[in-house]
C-alpha cells in the first residue's frame, strides 16, 4: 500500500480562490438577485422563479435574442470566408509577412468603444467622412434613423475589427502545412481548388473552430459598439440583449436583469458548446483504432 | 518506367551564383537505368534531395537539362513528368478515406470511375491496406500513412519512376526493416525505377542495386555496395560508408610501394601520378592485421561487438582501427600490418586506379 496523503489538495488552493472571486462568488451574486424581489431599503423577498418567468414570457427578450443571432450568423457568414481568403492571399516568406501582420493585428488593439466611437462620428453625415461622402453621393443613408442603415453601419463595423483576428488565426493554420503537402499535391496533379479543399482547409479546420467560437461568443454579447453608435435604435432594432440588460440595470430592475443576465448566460454556453461539440466530432478517438503514435509532420 | 538523366545540372538556390561554394549542385552527371533501384546516399547537406527534387520538377535546375528516355522533361511541371514521390513525413490527405486517398491522384487525371477503382483496388493490395480501405486516413500509424503515400505513386500505371526521400526517417525501427522488405519486393515484382535519398548507409546498401554517393554538390561514386566498400573512390566514401570508416594515413611512394614509417607495403603496380599530389593509404579496418610484427602500435580502446572486436590505436601518430575476428590474439606487444587486397591509394582524395588489375 502506498501511502496516501491529501495535502495535494492545498496545491489547488491558489486557483480555486481565484475562479471563486473572479467567477463563482459574482455568479452567485446574481443567481441571488434573481430569485429575490426588493423594494429599496436592502430589503429582500423570496421571488421564486417569478423574474425568469417574467423573462421568458417578454417579446422583448425574445426579440432581443433574435437579433443576437441574427447578428452573430450575419458577420461569421462574412468574417469567417473572408478572413480565410485574406488569409491565404498574405504572402509565406518574404518582408512581406512582417507588415501584413502588423496591419492585420492593428484593428485588434482598439479598444471596443474606441471602435464605436470612431464609426459613430465616421458615419455622421453632418462632420463624418463616411456619412459625408455617401449624402455626397446622394445615398440616403443615416445610422441613427434607419434600422437598415443602423445594422449595415454595426456589420460593417465589426467585419472592420474583427475579420483581422479570423485572418491571424487562418494564417497561422497555414504557415503550419509542410511543405511536402504542397509538393505531394502537385505530383498528384491536384487543382488549386482540391488543394484548398484537401489540404489547405482540413489543416485550418482547427483554428477555424476557435476563430468561430470567439467571433460567435463575442459578437453575441456585443454591447459598446451599438452602445455607443445607435445607443439601440431607431427604436429598438439594434437593442441587442446586452444592451436590454444595461437599460435594466438603469432602471434598478434587479430582478428581471439578474434573470436574463443567467438566461443569456446558458444560452452562451449552450451555443458555444454546440459549436464546439460539432466541429470537433470527427477528431474523436474511435474505439477500434490504433493511437497515432507520430501525430504526422511537426 | 523509364531511363533517367541529368545532364550538366548544376543547380543554386541563391540568386547569382559566383563560386562553386554557392551551387547547392555543382555538377551532376547521371544516368539511371530504367527499372533500377538506386540510392542518392550522402550527409545532410549534400544536394541529394535537391537531385530528387530536380528530376521531379519540384525545382528547376539553374543549368543543364533532364531527360527520361531521351525526351527533354527539363520544362515540364512535375505533374506531365508522371513521378511519383515519397517524402520524410507522411503526406496524406486528412479528410480522405484511404481509398480515396489513393484514387486523388486518378480523380485529378481524370481517370474513369471504373478504371480507378480497379486501380486502387489493386494498390491496396500491394500495400496491404485492404481491411483498412474506407477507414479516414488520418487515424492511422505513421508507417500505414506513409504506406497510402507510396500508394498514391503506385496507382498511376505509367509512372516514369518512383522517388523516395528519406521516407523511412518517422518509421518504427522495427517497421523499418519490414517496409524496406516490401520497397524492395515491389521493385521485384513489378520492374519500378526508384530512387532512393538516405544519410543512413544500411538503409541505402540493402534497398539499392547501385548506390551513387554525394559529397558537397558532387556524385563522388557510383557503384553496387560491394565496390563502396573494396574500392571506395574518394576517401570521403571510405570514411562515410562501412562502420568504422575506412583507415586513411598519409603515406610516401617509393616505386610501387608504398611506405608508412618503416613499413612497406607493396601496390599492385606502378601508380601514373600527375605533378605531386597529397598521397594517402586506404585501408578498411577489415583489412589490418594484428601481429608482432609491421607498424608498432599503441592500443587506446578495445570494442567487444560480440563476433568482432574494434581495436583503436595510435600508428606513427595516426588514430587507426582495426577489426579483429572472433579468436583473434591481441599481442603483448602489436603490430599492425595491412592485407595488401584492401590497400587503395589516394591523390588528393581521389583513388588511384591501377587499370586492368583490380577491376
Amino acid at each position: 500500500m502506498k501511502p496516501v496523503n491529501q495535502k495535494a489538495w492545498f496545491l489547488v488552493l491558489p486557483v480555486l480562490l481565484l475562479v471563486a472571486i473572479s467567477a463563482v462568488i459574482p455568479l452567485m451574486t446574481v443567481v441571488n438577485y434573481s430569485v429575490q424581489d426588493t423594494f429599496g431599503n436592502n430589503q429582500f423577498f423570496w421571488a421564486g422563479t417569478s423574474w425568469y418567468e417574467k423573462v421568458l414570457h417578454s417579446e422583448r427578450f425574445w426579440n432581443a435574442l433574435l437579433r443576437d443571432l441574427m447578428f452573430s450568423a450575419i458577420i461569421l457568414a462574412i468574417e469567417i470566408p473572408l478572413g480565410v481568403i485574406v488569409a491565404l492571399a498574405m504572402p509565406r516568406k518574404g518582408w512581406g509577412v512582417a507588415v501584413c501582420l502588423v496591419l492585420m493585428a492593428l484593428p485588434l488593439l482598439i479598444p471596443w468603444n474606441v471602435v464605436g466611437t470612431i464609426w459613430q462620428v465616421f458615419s455622421r453625415e453632418d462632420i463624418g467622412l463616411l456619412g459625408g461622402a455617401l449624402k455626397g453621393m446622394g445615398v440616403d443613408y443615416n445610422a441613427v434613423q434607419d434600422p437598415v442603415d443602423a445594422w449595415v453601419t454595426l456589420i460593417v463595423m465589426d467585419v472592420w475589427h474583427w475579420t483581422s483576428l479570423v485572418t491571424l488565426l487562418a494564417y497561422a493554420g497555414l504557415v503550419s502545412i509542410p511543405d511536402a503537402y504542397y509538393q505531394a499535391a502537385r505530383i498528384d496533379g491536384a487543382s488549386g481548388w482540391s488543394v484548398f479543399r484537401f489540404i489547405q482547409l482540413p489543416k485550418m479546420a482547427r483554428v477555424l473552430t476557435i476563430a468561430v467560437l470567439l467571433r460567435f461568443m463575442d459578437s453575441f454579447m456585443i454591447f459598446a459598439e451599438p452602445f455607443v453608435v445607435t445607443g439601440g435604435g431607431p427604436g429598438n432594432t439594434t437593442t441587442f440583449m446586452s444592451i436590454d440588460l444595461e437599460n435594466l440595470r438603469a432602471s434598478n430592475e434587479l430582478g428581471q436583469g439578474a434573470a436574463m443576465s443567467l438566461i443569456y448566460f446558458l444560452i452562451i454556453l449552450l451555443f458555444s458548446w454546440i459549436f464546439y461539440a460539432v466541429m470537433t466530432r470527427e477528431d474523436a478517438p474511435r474505439p477500434d483504432k490504433a493511437p497515432d503514435k507520430t501525430g504526422g509532420a511537426p | 518506367m523509364a531511363r533517367i538523366d541529368l545532364a550538366n545540372v548544376r543547380h543554386a538556390y541563391g540568386r547569382n551564383p559566383q563560386a562553386d561554394s554557392d551551387y547547392a549542385l555543382r555538377h551532376v552527371n547521371q544516368a539511371f537505368e530504367n527499372g533500377g533501384a538506386y540510392a542518392l546516399l550522402g550527409p545532410s547537406g549534400c544536394g541529394k534531395t535537391s537531385v530528387l527534387n530536380i528530376i521531379s520538377g519540384l525545382v528547376q535546375p539553374s543549368q543543364g537539362r533532364v531527360r527520361f528516355d531521351g525526351e527533354d522533361v527539363t520544362d515540364l511541371s512535375t505533374e506531365k513528368r508522371n513521378i511519383a514521390q515519397v517524402f520524410q513525413f507522411p503526406v496524406i490527405y486528412d479528410s480522405m478515406t484511404v481509398r480515396e486517398n489513393l484514387a486523388f491522384p486518378l480523380r485529378n487525371r481524370g481517370v474513369k470511375r471504373a478504371e480507378a477503382n480497379r486501380r486502387v483496388d489493386e494498390v491496396l493490395e500491394m500495400i496491404g491496406l485492404k481491411s483498412r480501405a474506407d477507414r479516414k486516413a488520418r487515424g492511422l500509424t505513421a508507417d500505414d500513412k506513409q504506406k497510402i503515400s507510396l500508394g498514391r505513386g503506385l496507382v498511376r500505371s505509367d509512372v516514369n519512376a518512383i522517388l523516395f526521400d528519406e521516407p523511412l526517417t518517422v518509421i518504427d525501427p522495427q517497421m523499418k526493416w519490414e517496409l524496406r522488405a516490401q520497397l524492395k519486393e515491389l521493385h521485384r515484382r513489378f520492374g519500378y525505377t526508384m530512387i532512393y535519398v538516405t544519410h543512413d548507409q544500411t538503409e541505402a546498401l540493402t534497398f539499392a542495386d547501385s548506390v551513387v554517393v554525394m559529397y558537397e554538390g558532387q556524385i563522388v561514386q557510383v557503384g553496387s555496395p560491394e565496390d563502396l566498400f573494396e574500392r571506395p573512390s574518394h576517401t570521403f566514401v571510405g570514411h562515410f560508408i562501412g562502420s568504422p570508416g575506412m583507415n586513411v594515413i598519409p603515406t610516401t611512394l617509393d616505386g610501387a610501394h608504398v611506405r608508412v614509417g618503416e613499413y612497406v607495403a607493396p601496390l599492385p603496380g606502378l601508380p601514373r601520378l600527375r605533378g605531386e599530389p597529397k598521397l594517402e593509404i586506404g585501408v578498411r579496418p577489415e583489412y589490418v592485421r594484428m601481429g608482432a610484427e609491421g607498424i608498432p602500435v599503441q592500443i587506446t580502446q578495445v570494442e567487444d561487438l560480440g563476433r568482432i572486436r574494434i581495436v583503436r590505436a595510435v600508428a606513427e601518430g595516426h588514430v587507426i582501427a582495426a577489426v579483429l575476428r572472433e579468436g583473434d590474439e591481441i599481442p603483448a606487444d602489436p603490430h599492425i600490418t595491412i592485407d595488401p587486397k584492401g590497400l587503395n591509394l589516394y591523390a588528393d582524395s581521389w583513388r588511384v586506379d591501377f587499370s586492368g588489375d583490380r577491376k
